[in-house]
């Protein structure tokens, strides 16, 4: 059975690639193609139309399509989810040294720097100089509401005091560079390629944001799933076992050449390895950190599809004005994520499933998303 | 949010008028974005011909967004290999300094026509509230330019890919000739016999020979 499947160059397309290349779909009876992108856009066309049976996802993608957010309305699933984390948010040098001014220093956790970067605005501001640029990689996308996260809860209204704009990720570190945007949140290796080219230094994972963040999906179309049902049931099980190869310390060596090569991330192997490691080096010429969630590829549940994910993505659909809220869309976004095909394809193989579909998220200012008490405000 | 990249407060907002229903279809305005030249050009011509007056095209991705006030597009035409097409549709959700355009045919009518575009490597924005008669013979049009291109660019592949071929299998049969004192034509039949009993194409045993002899050398 053969199932063509789209990513975006990205190191949390490590399991697409590993069940591709290391027998994890073979033994399924898979064959998969998988057909590089340029632009989450495409990536989005291609699986409405069919191009492909499903594909490496923004996670909120599948609700902007579910909801027709943006772009024609067709209902997309995420029946599994490619990992937590990976995520980092980085300033340019110039920035950063403004910001050691007020009070941030390497490794400060989110509220300090957010506080100094606030101090940064607000100076601007009296001197009347341009409010300054973030660039985050898709409208809807983690980056995009943990960036905003971050910055309202530093007191910076991410609509009037700064501007966002999007970003492809292979264009970050220049416009960095040429002094177009000041920080960026993006996935790795592009945060790692912005400090070993001496343009950015690291602020914070977006693990210290959200401590269990999520980031990609496997999304598809809700009709490819009701009409392969055992395709997809093959294919959880294959990036499953590719998910638990990914994140053995001993296969991490292997995995970075893989993704090396230019058809797949196409980044230096160096970086990519320390990532999958969480070794982030945050500054130019220091000595990487060991963050211990940086990018977790399978324990901890990261595979599983949270419906409180889901919630917690409209909810910032909502918060930021993306949308308007309906009392319908609640329903639809619950039925975006599937943690029952994840239970129906994995309850062979795996011990370790949640019996719930939600639970709390918690944030690094201490505040919580409860997702029954977001069903009942409504 | 606020504008986009390059913005500068002091320019002001577009102030193009959308034109009526009765306006003549030819005055739409056109705007494609396509960083390779040629393509663009195929496109531009053919609309050109086709009688439509107001075609702008946008190579590099500097001044963006300044570019499509400027411009004020009914219709915007972007090619899918270019990752900026991203940064586009962002401009299209937040800028309040265009109007807005949106995916074509979002109201989900017509997917063979999505598909059309998507397969000959063409996305297509319209403005809101434009009427889908009034824009399909242009989608066509640029549906059909985008397939000539990559037909022209697959001709060009294989052209190329055939001149290689040829100078290998010349060098091939130098070498042959030379070491083994062959006849041209009994060179080019034995490395014709070669690749037929191992089922490979000529190019590539003449390319083995070229190679041994060189690492014999």
């Amino acid at each position: 059975m053969k199932v063509i499947l789209g990513f975006i160059p990205l190191l949390d397309c490590a399991s697409l690639v590993v069940a591709a290349e290391r027998g994890f779909a073979a033994e399924e009876d898979l064959e998969l193609a998988l057909v590089r992108e340029t632009s989450w856009a495409n990536i989005r066309d291609r699986v409405v139309i069919g191009h492909f049976d499903a594909a490496h996802m923004l996670g909120p993608m599948t609700v902007a399509s579910t909801l027709g957010i943006g772009h024609v309305k067709v209902p997309v699933i995420a029946p599994f989810a490619l990992g937590l984390g990976g995520n980092a948010i980085t300033v340019s040098l110039r920035l950063w040294e403004q910001m050691t001014h007020e009070g941030a220093s390497a490794g400060s956790n989110p509220s300090t720097h957010a506080a100094a970067l606030k101090r940064v605005v607000t100076h601007r501001e009296r001197s009347r100089q341009e409010p300054l640029t973030f660039a985050m990689v898709y409208p809807f996308s983690c980056h995009n509401y943990e960036l905003r996260y971050w910055l309202a809860a530093g007191g910076i209204d991410p609509d009037r005091d700064v501007r966002l704009v999007v970003i492809p990720p292979p264009f970050l570190v220049d416009a960095l560079r040429a002094g177009q945007i000041d920080g960026f949140c993006v996935g790795e290796p592009w945060n790692s390629v912005a400090v070993q080219a001496g343009v950015g230094t690291i602020l914070v994972p977006t693990t210290a944001i959200w401590p269990s963040s999520p980031e990609k999906v496997l999304g598809c179309r809700l009709e490819w799933a009701q009409r392969h049902p055992k395709q997809l049931a093959a294919l959880q099980r294959a990036l499953y076992r590719a998910s638990l190869w990914c994140e053995q310390p001993a296969n991490h060596t292997e995995l970075a050449g893989l993704l090396a090569q230019p058809r797949y991330v196409g980044a230096p192997a160096h970086l990519l390895r320390q990532a999958l490691g969480g070794q982030l080096t945050l500054t130019t010429n220091s000595p990487p950190v060991h963050l211990g969630n940086f990018y977790t590829p399978a324990h901890n549940n990261a595979t599983f599809p949270w419906v409180s994910h889901a919630l917690w993505f409209y909810e910032q659909m909502l918060r930021w004005k993306q949308i308007e809220f309906a009392a319908n869309h609640l329903a639809a976004v619950r039925a975006t994520y599937r943690p029952d095909l994840y239970r129906a394809a994995l309850a062979s193989i795996s011990a370790d499933i949640p019996t719930e579909d939600t639970k709390v998220e918690r944030f690094f200012d201490g505040q919580t998303f409860d997702p029954r008490g977001f069903d009942m405000e409504r | 949010m606020s504008c986009c990249l390059h913005w500068h407060p002091g320019f002001h907002c577009g102030t193009g008028v959308a034109p009526s229903a009765e306006m003549a279809d030819l005055a739409l305005r056109i705007l494609l974005v396509d960083q390779n030249v040629t393509r663009a050009s195929i496109l531009e011509e053919g609309l050109r011909e086709a009688g439509y007056t107001n075609v702008s095209v946008v190579r590099d991705m500097q001044n963006l967004l300044r570019r499509i006030v400027d411009a004020d597009p009914d219709v915007i035409f972007i090619d899918l290999e270019n990752p900026n097409r991203d940064v586009l549709e962002q401009m299209f959700q937040v800028s309040r300094c265009v109007r807005r355009p949106i995916a074509m045919f979002v109201d989900h009518s017509d997917t063979d026509m999505i598909r059309a575009a998507v397969e000959s490597g063409v996305g297509a924005y319209v403005v809101d509230g434009l009427r889908k008669e009034r824009v399909k013979s242009i989608l066509d049009m640029a549906v059909s330019r985008f397939n000539a291109f990559s037909q022209l660019r697959d001709e060009l592949d294989r052209a190329k890919q055939e001149l290689e071929d040829r100078k290998v299998i010349e060098r091939a049969k130098g070498i042959l000739m030379r070491e083994r004192g062959l006849s041209e034509d009994a060179a080019y039949g034995l490395l014709r016999k070669a690749a037929m009993n191992e089922n490979r194409r000529l190019a590539e045993v003449a390319q083995s020979v070229v190679t041994a002899a060189r690492l014999l050398k």
